[in-house]
């Protein structure tokens, strides 16, 4: 690594800004200054605080999804295990039980959804994309076969109150701090731990995690075990937050979750990607939506923007990618694959 | 490795055990939730004038639903009759989630007034309520949202007159006698709900002794969806004499199905649907008649009864009086409840007299 | 993302045998979705002897035709390893974009189709030229498409709606109508699963799919025109959608913007419980369309049986894991045959 050093500089200092996370982020600050700037509703704690929360239940469930997306695979039934929750709290809670015993048996059955997921994953080594299409449609109709289409109402005050009210003083509501504080936790599990890095190797390469030694298998298992936990957890808070336990809650949600995991940069084949991408995707995505919603754009150019920013958040990438390589390999040579 | 999160979970477990056997917050135990429903300290003073300018939104069920898309059109129109401006948002999907995030926009745009279709009467309550504390007029319409979320209620007919009326249309054409079966909308719909509890109170009388009710099936206002209910009602109740599906999108696609099939003629269809939807059934006998309100009159009425509300000439209280417009004078009922009108049946002598 | 599969070819000293056997499996899969349909509609008739009338065939082949075209045009996008989520989105785009069309003239029937599939074909095109140029995975792709193609098509409806008068008859016609007591609309799924399911197993760049789809890099080092493949396989997907959407219109009369929602899944639910392997590499649209027959057959037999119609979601979800679990199993099977085989012949 000779005189070409010197020169990289400024290229390297390019290379790191043209990663795609940098780029949400940026978009992240872009959307939210233009929106405070030409929109006089936007910026108001009252509006964050609606923006924030409507996002709660997506960026808590983006955690995990990140984490099983590093890994490789993917988690398609945590829409379904959120409205298996709600419904099964919406149930039991008409049935009388109360709301202190609802909770935690929540916990653990998403815990046990969770647990289906990983066991057909690692231990009969079924793609994650068609089991979780199974158990997404499976979890979904048990959620039916519980409420029924029903829709139960008059949950306590005081719980309600934990999902709806802010941290006094600021735009936070409850659930988005503890999606602040979950974040935290993951991005250093993520990025400083050892357990974080045999995520990042499972992706990128499983075999050769395999014979590194790391225990592919049970991190696996226990990724899609922590996804179904948090998609039932977030199953609760929703159901407390819009007041009203259906079997259809967070229909098509689990769309949402992936669009704003792949947005923040994380790629679909595993072994790359940053949390800070994720909070970034997941943030541009929901504040992209409250400020189109203020100025009155129709739901379906709301819908083509989101698609549009999915498919440039790939494609970035591989165009970027493709240029560099055509740059330091010139045509007629073998380039090793751009994956 | 696995040790810890199975005792993490057996401790979760053993927890709420634990919780259920000490007892805790359960649904008789919490008090009910007492909110600020804002009572209106304003009093109503019928001889004001409707302001200028006021901002009002409408929010229907879902926003490509056709039956809404002519309710709020008529509403804008109305609007600009008195010299407001009116605007439809909404979700592309009937859910209740979806309008919640549209609620606290419009809340955020600091509207006059929001008028809403509710997909769930419960859910779209606070809201609502947050949206009464700052004074924003908040009418309901079609499908009601839960009585103390809102000052008003618009009801196309009396959900009673609807209900009954459409058993004893079906009762007419079937000569008393026959299994029938209801094709409905989303299971949770309350406008549609509401009808068919009177529906089944009404069959209770003895003059509809011969009548019996089977099945209700839900269509979820999907075309194809309600295409299949009646396939699948047609084989699981074979001696099935009539349909009725008080929703514009159930009795299009029944009568569809029942049209091209070996059943016409042989099963009534009736309930409530559209003139343009239904002539081509009308005109080749699957459907002798069917009911509906001008969906127009609808949207103008809760038009007006909205600019009344943020005008201050009515409070929703039982009894008040507004003007709306060309529909002349229209007084509340109880529970903020204000009624269009009688529902018009339709059959082939005078539906080529309407084109919506 | 999942191990490798089994591939057509095997050891070179044994084709004849090996191919046999995979065959054989292969024919075996399909056969057990027959003998599940059969069971299924067995024990329903023998409870409610009208679901076997003549309607009641007639109301089955033709609730499944949309579905099965939809995934026989999906098996060739997924046995290349990729997948294709905007279908669902494109059938509804279509049938409104049919529905404007027809609206007051009376159209010539192939023309309505034509279009409907030429628009199809645009957007199957888009989605390949994205996944096979730009290498991007397939499922943020289609989802993005999916996304782009929903919002407009309800940008394009908003609130309007087709209405079955307005549909000219002969398009009605082709929706409800047959030949000889046969409807039209399963006629013409059947033609084209035979037709798509002869190329892609009897011609040579039919089977290329497979190739790509079980092995990649190996495919790529073989030099198959893989690009080339995977246009054409999202290009299919999408002319089929198109032609879906089209008889969507004509099977329906009524289309609002949200027809077909959320059919995506269900169409890779109707695939997988066929036997096509999800990471590619083997399956065939026969399987495909059967998978499509049984969902949908389950759905009518629930509502016969007067079983709650909730369980059908969960009894869907149920059969696709078993489907995927069992194809996974016979596939280590054969693997392990394959490779006792060739232990045998010194391979």
């Amino acid at each position: 690594m000779a005189p070409e050093d010197v020169k990289r500089s400024p290229r390297q200092l390019a290379g790191r800004l043209l990663r795609w996370d940098v780029i949400v982020i940026a978009l992240l600050l872009v959307v939210f200054r233009a929106g405070a700037t030409t929109t006089s509703d936007f910026a108001t704690s009252d509006n964050l605080s609606f923006a924030f929360g409507d996002l709660s239940e997506i960026a808590l469930i983006a955690l995990p999804m990140t984490l099983l997306v590093v890994a490789g695979e993917v988690d398609l039934s945590v829409a379904s295990v959120l409205g298996m929750s709600s419904a099964l709290f919406g149930s039991l809670w008409d049935a009388g039980w109360p709301i202190e015993s609802i909770i935690p048996l929540l916990v653990v059955v998403g815990a046990v959804a969770g647990l289906v997921n990983g066991l057909l994953v690692t231990r009969l080594g079924l793609p994650s994309l068609a089991v979780t299409i199974g158990t997404l449609t499976l979890y979904r109709g048990l959620a039916y076969v519980v409420l029924g289409t029903k829709a139960v109402a008059e949950f306590p005050q005081n719980y309600a109150d934990l999902a709806t009210k802010t941290i006094p003083g600021t735009p936070i509501p409850y659930p988005f701090a503890l999606f602040i504080v979950a974040a935290v936790v993951t991005a250093i599990v993520l990025h400083a731990t050892g357990a974080g890095r045999a995520i990042f190797a499972i992706g990128a390469q499983e075999e050769a995690a395999f014979f590194a030694g790391i225990r592919v298998k049970r991190i696996k298992l226990l990724l899609f075990v922590l996804s179904g936990v948090v998609a039932a957890f977030a199953g609760a808070i929703y159901t407390l937050r819009y007041g009203s336990a259906r079997a259809d809650n967070g229909l098509g949600m689990e769309l949402a979750v992936i669009a704003a995991v792949l947005l923040g940069g994380v790629d679909f084949d595993g072994g790359r990607g940053t949390l800070a991408g994720v909070i970034a995707g997941v943030l541009l995505i929901g504040l992209l939506r409250n400020l189109l919603m203020l100025r009155d754009v129709a739901t379906e150019i709301q819908s083509i923007v989101t698609g549009l920013l999915l498919i440039v958040s790939v494609l970035t990438p591989r165009i970027i990618a493709g240029v560099r390589e055509a740059r330091r390999h010139p045509r007629g040579s073998i380039s090793a694959s751009s994956q | 490795m696995l040790k810890r999160p199975m005792a993490a979970v057996a401790l979760a477990a053993a927890l709420a055990l634990g919780a259920a056997a000490c007892g805790g917050t359960t649904k008789n135990s919490s008090g009910n939730d007492d909110g600020a429903a804002a009572t209106s300290d304003r009093k109503a003073d019928p001889n004001a004038p409707i302001k200028k300018n006021l901002k009002i939104a409408f929010l229907p069920k879902q926003v490509n639903n056709p039956y809404e898309t002519i309710v709020d059109k008529a509403g804008i129109g109305a609007a600009a009759e008195y010299g407001g401006t009116a605007k439809e948002v909404g979700p592309s999907d009937a859910s209740a989630s979806s309008q919640i995030s549209y609620l606290n926009t419009l809340i955020q745009q600091r509207q006059d007034a929001i008028l809403i279709a509710a997909n769930d009467p419960n859910a779209v309550c606070g809201p609502l309520k947050q949206a009464m504390s700052r004074k924003i007029a908040v009418v309901s319409y079609d499908s009601d949202a839960a009585k103390e979320c809102r000052d008003v209620f618009i009801n196309q007919a009396s959900s009673e007159e609807i209900g009954r009326s459409e058993i004893k249309v079906m009762s007419d054409m079937l000569g008393g006698k026959g299994q029938i079966a209801i094709l409905s909308a989303t299971a949770n719909a309350t406008n549609q709900n509401t009808w068919i509890k009177f529906m089944k109170d009404e069959l209770k009388k003895p003059e509809y002794a011969g009548l019996k009710l089977v099945k209700v099936a839900y269509g979820d206002d999907d075309d194809q969806k309600s295409f299949q209910q009646t396939q699948g009602l047609m084989q699981a109740y074979p001696d099935l004499k009539g349909i009725i599906a008080p929703t514009t999108v159930g009795i299009a696609a029944a009568a569809r199905y029942i049209s091209a099939s070996k059943y016409k003629g042989k099963v009534e269809v009736s309930g409530l649907g559209t003139p343009n939807q239904m002539r081509k059934f009308v005109k080749d006998g699957t459907v002798q008649k069917f009911e509906l309100w001008n969906p127009g009159d609808l949207g103008y009425l809760a038009s007006y009864a909205a600019a009344a509300l943020a005008s201050g000439q009515i409070t929703g209280a039982q009894g008040e009086k507004f003007k709306a417009g060309r529909l002349g004078e229209r007084t509340i009922g109880a529970d903020g409840e204000v009624i269009l009108g009688p529902p018009t049946v339709f059959d082939k002598n005078n539906i080529d007299n309407f084109h919506f | 993302m999942a191990t490798t599969t089994v591939t057509k070819d095997t050891a070179p000293a044994d084709t004849k045998g090996g191919r046999r056997l995979v065959d054989t499996v292969l024919r075996a899969r399909e056969l057990s979705i027959l003998a599940a349909l059969i069971v299924l509609v067995v024990v329903t008739t023998a409870v409610n002897s009208s679901f076997l009338s003549e309607q009641g065939v007639k109301d089955i082949f033709l609730n499944a035709s949309i579905l099965a075209l939809l995934a026989v045009g999906q098996t060739m996008v997924v046995i290349t390893r990729n997948i294709d989520l905007s279908v669902g989105s494109v059938v509804g785009l279509v049938a409104f974009a049919s529905g404007k069309f027809v609206l007051g003239h009376d159209r010539n029937v192939l023309l309505v189709l034509i279009l409907g599939m030429a628009i199809g074909a645009v957007c199957g095109l888009v989605n390949g030229v994205l996944v096979s140029f730009f290498r991007v995975p397939a499922l943020v792709v289609t989802l993005g498409t999916l996304y782009v193609i929903q919002g407009l098509d309800y940008y394009w409806a908003h609130g309007q709606q087709i209405n079955a008068a307005d549909v000219p008859d002969s398009l009605l016609e082709l929706g409800s109508g047959g030949v000889g007591g046969i409807p039209y609309l399963p006629m013409i799924t059947v033609v084209v699963m035979l037709a798509v399911g002869y190329y892609l197993r009897s011609f040579p760049s039919g089977r290329e799919f497979y190739a790509i789809g079980s092995n990649p890099d190996a495919a790529r080092l073989a030099g198959l025109p893989i690009r080339r493949r995977i246009l054409t396989a999202y290009a299919c997907s999408g002319i089929l959608a198109g032609l879906a959407g089209v008889l969507w219109l004509a099977r329906f009369g009524t289309v609002v913007a949200d027809a077909a929602h959320g059919w995506e899944l269900r169409v890779v639910a109707a695939v997988v419980v066929g036997g096509v392997a999800i990471v590619g590499g083997l399956g065939t649209v026969y399987g495909a369309a059967l998978g499509a027959l049984l969902l949908t057959t389950i759905g009518s037999v629930l509502v016969v049986l007067k079983v709650n119609s909730f369980w059908q979601d969960a009894i869907a979800g149920l059969l696709l894991l078993l489907a995927i679990s069992v194809d996974r199993l016979l596939g280590l099977r054969v693997t392990r045959a394959l490779r006792r085989r060739n232990v045998r012949h010194g391979a």
